[in-house]
């Protein structure tokens, strides 16, 4: 703190904070401040302990060495209602909303407004919860079950029910990791209106552009150490990244060039009937081909329709689904997931552990699930053989994990991801679909996934990635297509690329056509 | 290869114990318990309710559950009985048609397979809860089985058939082959097929298997048929040991059967469990069943005691999962 301005009250100090798991030291006598009308971003790579300590300071789990000063007296919250009561909320990264409530209902769950009878006052419940919304700028009818939104969007509900709290610390654990550009700018509009009222924000991060634009203070972690605490503008974004990793950053990834062959996925005039609403679609009108070495990257906001177009592609959806598929210049359009699979496509789906994992699983069986018809020996299941090819892939994928045999539940983001990518790459995929291959994982396991796409193309495969990271995008991709309300709205080769380019071309304004056909 | 059978034997040790000590205390308590007629006579009695419940077993790991286990259980009894002694007679048409031992076990079970397929259908092609369709089939399968019968009993079905259910063979009971039988082929499925894997994958996560390119409706079906053929094969198995077919057999069989496979640590919400977890829960119910009537315990006392032991099962495992 050799600052020239006068360090900000505390509102909330941890104090040499250790907590053991089994076998694990998660936090090792740890200490962090939560300053009055600041952000203080924590960053670290995954495992190093920052929702942990979190948790801890939340609530969530009360038992751990060391203290919690709040405004100087010591705290022990034994569950996240008291911390609540406290003024202390988080935003978890795993979404904690019931899918078959409605919006509002996720919001006020555990305090609802009553009547003067005892009953709930569910007037005044969506009323509150619509002003709460509107402040996010997110335009859902209160009405409308969690379910039925978008992972993105059922973040942005996250927030608002946090929001409604009144909070004076206010922790999110990466919250921007599903927005969109446009979602994230209103929540950082959003943090400064906070701020500027006193509440202190811890800010939990994988994305260093966000650090410069919003934080006042980064912390850092290293596996469960506390590593440094910094004013951000007294420090630099490499010195940061160096602090994470413990060593100076290499270049941002570079891809490599590599040679086009044939188109091995067309998609021709494709649509996806929205299942509740008749007249609506979900995919309008779609178009595009990708060449065996080829890397297309897709680009639009939440709810622009991005994932459904891949799993209109894969077959989940053959009911609403019109338009024509070529694979190889054959048409094609697949039943079922199981047919897409038989022509060579593979998905990647953006939830990987609703979609992605069966998390009582171990890498083994995950691994296997999809290409089961490889370990058959006599007719049954060889597990030497499964464990074997495990093996291979936690090798070659550098996947951490004690054993083949590890859970794939106790793995990190990054590590479960890389078990999805084994799995669908024994299926010996032609044509990859890959949705937000790297949401919520470290600098570290996103640099080796990019490599691993990159190492694909010079494979002929033909890859077609969805991820709302701007520099993500661009620096994997060979041609970037826009796609917004469902439709595609441009399309970018790499001399192209500009941020400003790409983004203007997937807001809803930048295109005519959208009215309603 | 350790490391799994390590673990394995780590989910059912804690059952498996509690069956050790419960055989120990009865030995000590009662000097009936431990003779070898007594223990054959415990064994003859869990083989029906583990046919069932390895059935429920696949069942439930799946994440669904199979209520219409008894009912089916007493329809297909019916049926064999009913061909075993009078065959199909069409009086107007004048056609009568015989059937052999095998004859009436193949269509027993054919019974039963076609009742679990029906459940299997409604749950995956008309997305009926499980719980429900097979309450309905519990219901419809007693109904089939009033009408077959009459509400009367069909006895006197023959030698061939008192074998299956008295008979011995090296100095064991047939029922007891009958069920040793069941659970190798089982435990053999479950654990070295490709369906077997599936059944685990879609208990753990049934979208990500869907997403995996598995057929997931054909797999429920066939669980939900398998289930039905082994309550047909426990309906031959009572039906043989009373060479007689009840309307009512089975009644209340889908309790004790929900109960081993949960004692014997198979999550009901899927995915977790397996087939030696469930032979040794039924092994407790057995012994427990035999042993509160050894020592006298009152028939109204032994039901509250074994409410009590599959609560106290499903804590225990709730507080050792936890750790």
């Amino acid at each position: 703190m050799d600052s020239n301005k006068s360090a900000p009250e505390i509102i909330l100090r941890a104090q040499g904070i250790t907590k053991r798991w089994p076998g694990v030291l998660a936090l090792n006598n740890v200490s962090f401040n939560v300053y009055a009308g600041c952000v203080h971003a924590i960053v670290g790579e995954n495992g190093a302990g920052k929702s942990t300590l979190m948790n801890i300071i939340s609530g969530t789990y009360p038992a751990y060495e060391g203290d919690v000063l709040l405004r100087g007296e010591k705290v022990s919250f034994q569950n996240t209602a008291e911390a609540g009561r406290a003024g202390i909320s988080m935003i978890h990264q795993e979404l904690n909303l019931i899918p078959y409530l409605s919006i509002a209902e996720n919001m006020y769950l555990g305090r609802e407004p009553l009547t003067a009878l005892g009953t709930i006052d569910y007037r005044k419940m969506h009323r509150d919860a619509a002003q709460v919304l509107e402040r996010l700028h997110f335009t859902e009818d209160t009405h409308k079950p969690v379910g039925e939104l978008r992972v993105g969007q059922q973040q942005i509900v996250e927030i608002a029910k946090a929001l409604s709290l009144d909070a004076q610390v206010l922790i999110m654990d990466e919250p921007t990791s599903s927005l969109s550009e446009n979602e994230t700018a209103v929540l950082f509009g959003l943090i400064h209106e906070l701020t500027a009222k006193g509440v202190g924000i811890v800010y939990i991060t994988h994305k260093m552009d966000e650090l410069t634009k919003l934080a006042d203070y980064v912390t850092v972690l290293r596996d469960g150490n506390f590593i440094s605490e910094n004013r951000v503008e007294n420090t630099t974004t490499d010195e940061i990244v160096r602090l994470m990793v413990g060593r100076e950053r290499k270049d941002f990834f570079v891809k490599q060039e590599h040679p086009k062959g044939e188109k091995l996925l067309e998609v021709c005039g494709v649509s996806l009937r929205d299942s509740e609403s008749r007249n609506k679609y979900k995919v309008k009108d779609v178009s595009f081909d990708v060449r065996a070495g080829e890397v297309v990257g897709i680009y639009g906001l939440m709810g622009a329709g991005r994932s459904e177009i891949f799993e209109t592609v894969f077959g989940v959806h053959p009911k609403g689904t019109t338009g024509v598929l070529r694979v190889k210049g054959e048409e094609f359009m697949p039943k079922s997931p199981a047919e897409a699979i038989r022509r060579g496509i593979a998905l990647i789906p953006e939830d990987r552990k609703c979609d992605g994992l069966v998390l009582d699983m171990d890498i083994t069986q995950n691994i296997s699930l999809a290409s089961l018809k490889k370990i058959l020996k006599f007719g049954t299941l060889c597990k030497k053989a499964e464990v074997k090819i495990a093996d291979l892939f936690r090798s070659r994928l550098t996947i951490k994990s004690h054993s083949a045999r590890q859970k794939t539940g106790e793995l990190s983001g990054g590590n479960q991801q890389k078990v999805v990518l084994s799995k669908w790459l024994l299926t010996d995929p032609q044509i990859l679909l890959l949705d937000e291959p790297t949401r919520g994982i470290d600098i570290n396991a996103k640099n080796e996934i990019y490599k691993l796409i990159d190492e694909l193309a010079g494979r002929s495969l033909a890859i077609v990635v969805i991820s709302s990271e701007l520099p993500e995008i661009m620096a994997i991709s060979d041609r970037i297509i826009t796609v917004c309300g469902g439709r595609i709205t441009g399309e970018f080769t790499r001399d192209r690329f500009t941020e400003e380019n790409i983004l203007r071309a997937s807001l809803p304004d930048s295109t005519q056509t959208r009215k309603n056909s | 290869m350790n490391t799994i059978k390590a673990k394995l034997n780590l989910s059912i040790l804690q059952p498996l114990v509690a069956l050790m000590l419960m055989i120990i205390a009865m030995t000590f308590l009662s000097d009936n318990f431990a003779t070898s007629d007594n223990l054959f006579n415990v064994m003859r009695q869990v083989s029906v309710n583990l046919c069932i419940s390895v059935g429920m077993t696949l069942v439930i790991l799946t994440g669904g559950i199979d209520l219409s286990v008894g009912s089916v259980l007493a329809f297909s009894g019916a049926v064999a009985a009913g061909l075993m002694k009078s065959g199909i007679e069409w009086a107007g048409a004048d056609v009568f048609i015989g059937f052999t031992f095998f004859g009436c076990i193949l269509a027993a079970l054919l019974i039963g397979g076609a009742l679990g397929w029906f459940n299997g259908q409604m749950v995956t092609r008309f997305k009926v809860p499980p719980f429900v369709a097979t309450l309905a089939m519990l219901t419809m399968a007693r109904g089939f089985t009033m009408l077959y019968t009459n509400g009367f009993p069909i006895t006197g079905i023959g030698e061939q058939f008192a074998y299956l259910g008295t008979g011995w063979f090296l100095g064991v009971p047939m029922p007891v082959w009958v069920t040793i039988g069941v659970i190798v082929i089982f435990g053999f499925f479950i654990r070295k097929s490709r369906m077997g894997r599936y059944i685990y994958a879609i208990g753990g996560n049934e979208k990500a298997t869907l997403l995996s390119g598995i057929n997931v409706r054909k797999v429920k079906v066939t669980v939900y048929t398998l289930a039905g053929v082994l309550s047909a094969v426990a309906g031959l198995l009572v039906t043989a040991r009373l060479d007689s077919a009840q309307p009512n057999a089975g009644m209340g069989y889908e309790l004790d059967s929900i109960a081993a496979v949960v004692i014997g640590g198979t999550s009901l919400s899927g995915g977790k469990g397996s087939i030696m977890g469930t032979v040794i829960g039924a092994l407790i119910i057995g012994v427990l069943n035999n042993g509160l009537v050894l020592l006298n315990v009152s028939p109204f006392w032994q039901q509250v005691i074994k409410g009590l032991v599959i609560l106290l099962a499903v804590i225990l495992d709730r507080m050792s999962s936890k750790k």
